[in-house]
């Protein structure tokens, strides 16, 4: 892949983001919502693709650490009072950092016990790690235990959500897309080759781990400040699985498939409630004639994937030669 | 100078099974020294004492006058010792290019920085790279398969392309596992052809395991034969050839 306008290309993403952002108050605000789930969306998905789909191993606990990045920048800026736009900017941006630091702190954590599991074992002590995260937010007094935490400002907006999903999938793929970052596919196709031809195959592993959480915890930020407010149950297991169907259905290591996905799945929901919404429907004399659509969107959704993955097993938007092999 | 692996005495234990015992083994810089045995001798496992995969319960183990004992594989495998595997590894979902430049890492003088940033001198070493890896497959006749993915190749290409990856590593020893593996009489003469062509070639030394004594009576210059992990005999073909305790090892008493 040519690789050498990657920086031209972030730049004209944060100009595109910033521009939508200062045009945001024409937009309908649940649209607006919409997008930062999209967003959100594209950060966590593509960041777990470097743990999942390019690494290969396989963690179920990426809510986890978008939990840690959540309740970290929401404590810091709930701080803080009312302030002027660029101030409230500042901070929002140091919080969301710090928000990502603690979670890629947690990564480390989990990372470097956890790296002599594989596969099914890797996934249970990740996802046992996710639990760890919520239960402990659940028992923690301070930030509203159970009950929730209000976040005090609404701070994202279109710039930070694609400014900072550009940076994600800079960063992913230009690790992957060079020499150093090759020896990610390397592990996850053989480890055992993989040390014998000089990689450091625990150094990879971690940094896959470091990085996605990073960037997870980031995400976490951004949703917090965009729904403001925040419950440890919002964090769970579930959570998880939706962004690890992304990776999957987007193709196992192909970043431009994880972001279709991550659109794709983050609208499916939404547009299935909308059709249930319309009032009249030509050739339907009863109100609201897709109501049905809303009781069973959840159905629809999980049948929708159970087709998906029958017809396109090697990812929706993948060609077969990336398919994940066996 | 000292020899460029010197194995003192290694030996390796399992349980109650010693798997090898007290093997002394050097070879020089250059020399292309074959390790035979029947099944079970302990071939295989001599050579994963080597390359770092199991730890000797005794003994010592040199490279180039320092002690390899108690290193990761991937740090022996950056002094300068590549190896190939019994069962083909290849890293199979990446391209034939993919799979041999991923090795250059360790030539690399930048880190992750350097590829997050991507300035001029990262582009300029990349570009390098990719020269260093198309001539490396041009010279193994790969270069046509450069963008196919390494699983798709013919099991004759895809044992000549570990040995390029191994290669690419710049060794100066070279530890083929039972290349012929697999093979039939005219791949054979071919991979004797290949070895002889890569010790010329690259000027490194190559320890070659091997229980097909043919292939192994042309082309090594010292054998070494183990049996039950013990070392029963050592020397040139016809010696090792005429040796009664050799042909008691392979025919039996």
């Amino acid at each position: 892949m040519n690789f050498r306008h990657a920086k031209t290309i972030l730049l004209a993403a944060w100009g595109v983001s910033l521009l939508a952002s200062l045009a945001a108050s024409r937009i309908n605000p649940y649209w607006l919502y919409v997008f930062y789930d999209i967003g959100i969306g594209i950060v966590m998905a593509v960041s777990l693709n470097l743990i999942n789909g390019y690494t290969g191993q396989f963690s179920l606990g990426h809510a986890g650490f978008m939990a840690v990045g959540a309740y970290v920048s929401a404590v810091i800026t709930n701080q803080c009072g009312d302030l002027s736009m660029f101030a409230a900017n500042g901070i929002f941006a140091l919080a969301l950092l710090a928000g990502g630091l603690s979670a890629a702190l947690a990564g480390l954590l989990v990372g470097i016990p956890t790296l002599r599991l594989r596969g099914d074992y890797l996934a249970i002590v990740t996802l046992g790690f996710g639990e760890i995260i919520r239960v402990l937010l659940q028992n923690m007094d301070k930030v509203g235990a159970a009950r929730g935490l209000s976040v005090m400002h609404g701070w994202t907006n279109l710039f930070w959500t694609f400014g900072l999903a550009a940076v994600t999938v800079y960063v992913v793929a230009a690790l992957v897309n060079s020499t150093y970052g090759r020896g990610f596919m390397a592990v996850h196709d053989d480890e055992v080759a993989a040390e014998a031809m000089g990689l450091n195959t625990t150094k990879y592993k971690v940094t896959a781990f470091v990085v996605g959480a990073f960037f997870a915890g980031i995400a976490g930020g951004l949703y917090a400040h965009s729904k403001q407010f925040i419950t440890p149950g919002g964090f769970g297991f579930m959570q998880s699985i939706t962004f690890v169907v992304m990776v999957i259905l987007g193709g196992m290591g192909n970043t431009i498939g994880v972001i279709l996905a991550a659109i794709l799945l983050t609208l499916l929901p939404e547009g299935l409630r909308m059709l249930a919404g319309i009032e009249h429907l030509a050739g339907f004399s009863a109100n609201r004639p897709l109501s049905w659509l809303g009781e069973t969107r959840m159905i629809i959704y999980s049948l929708l994937l159970i087709v998906l993955m029958l017809a396109r097993p090697q990812g929706l938007f993948s060609r077969k030669r990336n398919a994940p092999v066996k | 100078m000292p020899a460029l692996l010197q194995l003192d005495k290694a030996t390796i234990r399992f349980g109650g099974l010693t798997a090898v015992s007290e093997l002394d083994l050097q070879i020089g810089r250059g020399e292309l020294v074959a390790l035979i045995g029947p099944n079970g001798a302990g071939k295989t496992t001599a050579f994963n004492l080597i390359t770092g995969v199991y730890q000797p319960t005794s003994g010592a183990i040199f490279f180039d006058g320092q002690s390899i004992v108690g290193q990761k594989p991937y740090r022996i495998t950056a002094r300068g010792i590549a190896r190939t595997f019994q069962n083909i590894r290849l890293f199979p979902s990446l391209s034939v290019f993919d799979n041999v430049r991923t090795v250059f890492h360790l030539h690399l003088r930048g880190d992750v920085r350097h590829a997050l940033w991507r300035g001029q001198g990262y582009h300029a070493e990349e570009k390098s790279i990719a020269q260093r890896v198309l001539e490396l497959l041009e010279i193994f006749q790969l270069g046509k398969f450069r963008d196919e993915p390494a699983k798709s190749l013919s099991y004759g290409d895809q044992r000549r392309l570990e040995i390029v990856r191994a290669l690419a590593a710049e060794p100066r020893l070279l530890l083929l596992d039972e290349p012929a593996a697999g093979m039939n009489a005219t791949e054979k003469v071919e991979l004797t052809r290949l070895i002889r062509f890569i010790r010329d070639k690259f000027q490194i030394a190559i320890l070659l395991v091997e229980h097909d004594m043919q292939l192994v009576m042309g082309i090594g210059e010292r054998i070494v034969v183990l049996d039950y992990g013990v070392k029963i005999a050592e020397g040139s073909p016809e010696e090792v050839r005429a040796n009664p305790k050799v042909i008691a090892a392979y025919l039996g008493d």
